[in-house]
């Protein structure tokens, strides 16, 4: 007992160090990880709202019916009624913010059209394809079909149309 | 008595194991603590996809509207989101061509004739965001994460750009951006899921290839999706949790 006592300055000394380590720890730890680390998981919990920190390109469909309900209603019972506006008109969120700001420009059908029904072999066989040079040459394709609610016109005989009628969309088999 | 010391116990074996950030992390765990901004709760949330490969008609909307949304650089060409189109020969599915000209952006120009002998699909590819992710795990500080509504995010103002996940990820959805040096990936439209939009891919996805689903919302019709179709993970041999199913997958796609 009187041997350890008697190196009682040593001791302090080393429990000194120790002290001190142990704060420039914690000082060092305090800097370094950044503020809200851990708080779900091993990362920066600000960092879930600096992902939230986007502008909106597209508005959505329900921001476009808000305005437009004809639209909806023009294509139901269509093929393209399941089709939301902005796959075809592109991202209108600026529009849907202002409408005075940013028009909406009508989309031309030609290459729009083609990028969904041009023929190809490894689109599913039931979607409607067709080869568009071969089907209707340099004719848009709004000469016969309405964009809203596409179909066989209703003025091709029934041998060509295969019976079906405008609006009607050929079964998927 | 009795729970008075098994709470010490825990206490005491959650103090001694778990330390620093691992305390705290389990601390927010146990109390469910929801996060600072409104009307979102993380924890009522666990974000999936669902893919109709027998849906996708390769017209390229998916990666234009990601680009346009997320601003995807442009030069060099880099995806958050792109379409593969297979063509496999006759059966052969150990040895398919793939080709993603740009990634599906200007779509596919016919290359195949058809009654070739071979079946030819599109395969829509984006994150899987896997609830095990490879790529988080490898990360060395923490800046990449599985949020708790499950979305794989990266934290930039955090990533060392030490490209770890760009090599971890099984299924090459990472990439670093030249113009910030970081890494760069699908977030889910996490900006727009947590203002209750879809995200842009599926926003203008024509055929509803691709579906946004909340997995913990009991009416989402992803449940009904998946109860009625024999689904398939990319890859499911990696065990990396993927949240991305897909119906019709063939067996050569990788």
């Amino acid at each position: 007992m009187g041997r350890i006592f008697g190196h009682r300055e040593h001791l302090v000394r080393v429990a000194g160090l120790f002290l001190a380590g142990i704060v420039v720890f914690v000082v060092l730890q305090a800097l370094l990880i950044p503020e809200g680390f851990g708080r779900y998981g091993h990362y920066r919990a600000g960092a879930l709202d600096d992902a939230r920190v986007h502008p909106v390109a597209y508005a959505g469909r329900a921001a476009c019916l808000e305005c437009h309900p004809d639209a909806a209603e023009a294509a139901k019972g269509g093929g393209h009624a399941g089709v939301r506006c902005e796959a075809c008109h592109g991202a209108l969120g600026a529009h849907a913010a202002d409408p005075t700001a940013a028009k909406a420009q009508k989309p031309d059908a030609a290459p729009l059209c083609v990028r969904c029904h041009q023929a190809n072999v490894a689109r599913p066989a039931g979607f409607p394809q067709k080869d568009r040079a071969e089907h209707a040459g340099d004719e848009p394709c709004t000469s016969c079909h309405v964009a809203h609610k596409p179909g066989i016109p209703p003025d091709v005989p029934a041998s060509v149309s295969g019976g079906r009628v405008g609006g009607e969309e050929p079964k998927t088999p | 008595m009795n729970s008075d010391r098994r709470e010490f116990l825990e206490r005491a074996t959650h103090l001694l194991l778990l330390t620093g950030a691992a305390q705290l992390a389990f601390d927010a765990v146990v109390r469910g603590e929801p996060e600072a901004a409104p009307n979102y709760k993380t924890t009522d949330h666990w974000w999936a996809m669902a893919i109709d490969v027998d849906k996708c008609i390769g017209c390229g909307n998916c990666v234009r509207a990601c680009k346009q949304e997320n601003d995807v650089p442009r030069e060099p060409f880099y995806f958050r989101t792109w379409v593969e189109r297979y063509h496999v020969p006759d059966g052969d599915i150990e040895h398919p061509q793939v080709d993603s000209p740009n990634g599906g952006y200007d779509g596919f120009p016919e290359k195949y004739r058809p009654g070739d002998g071979a079946k030819s699909f599109f395969v829509p590819k984006l994150c899987n965001h896997c609830a095990h992710s490879p790529c988080v795990q490898v990360c060395p500080v923490g800046a990449t994460f599985e949020s708790p509504d499950g979305v794989v995010l990266v934290d930039k103002s955090y990533c060392l750009g030490c490209r770890y996940c760009v090599q971890a990820c099984p299924y090459g959805c990472r990439f670093i951006d030249p113009r910030t040096s970081t890494v760069d990936k699908c977030s889910l439209c996490y900006h727009r899921i947590t203002r209750g939009l879809t995200t842009a891919c599926c926003e203008t996805c024509p055929t509803e290839a691709r579906v946004l689903g909340d997995l913990k919302d009991p009416k989402d019709p992803i449940h009904e999706f998946l109860r009625t179709h024999k689904v398939q993970v990319l890859k499911p041999q990696m065990a990396t949790g993927s949240k991305a199913y897909y119906n019709g997958l063939d067996g050569s796609v990788r």
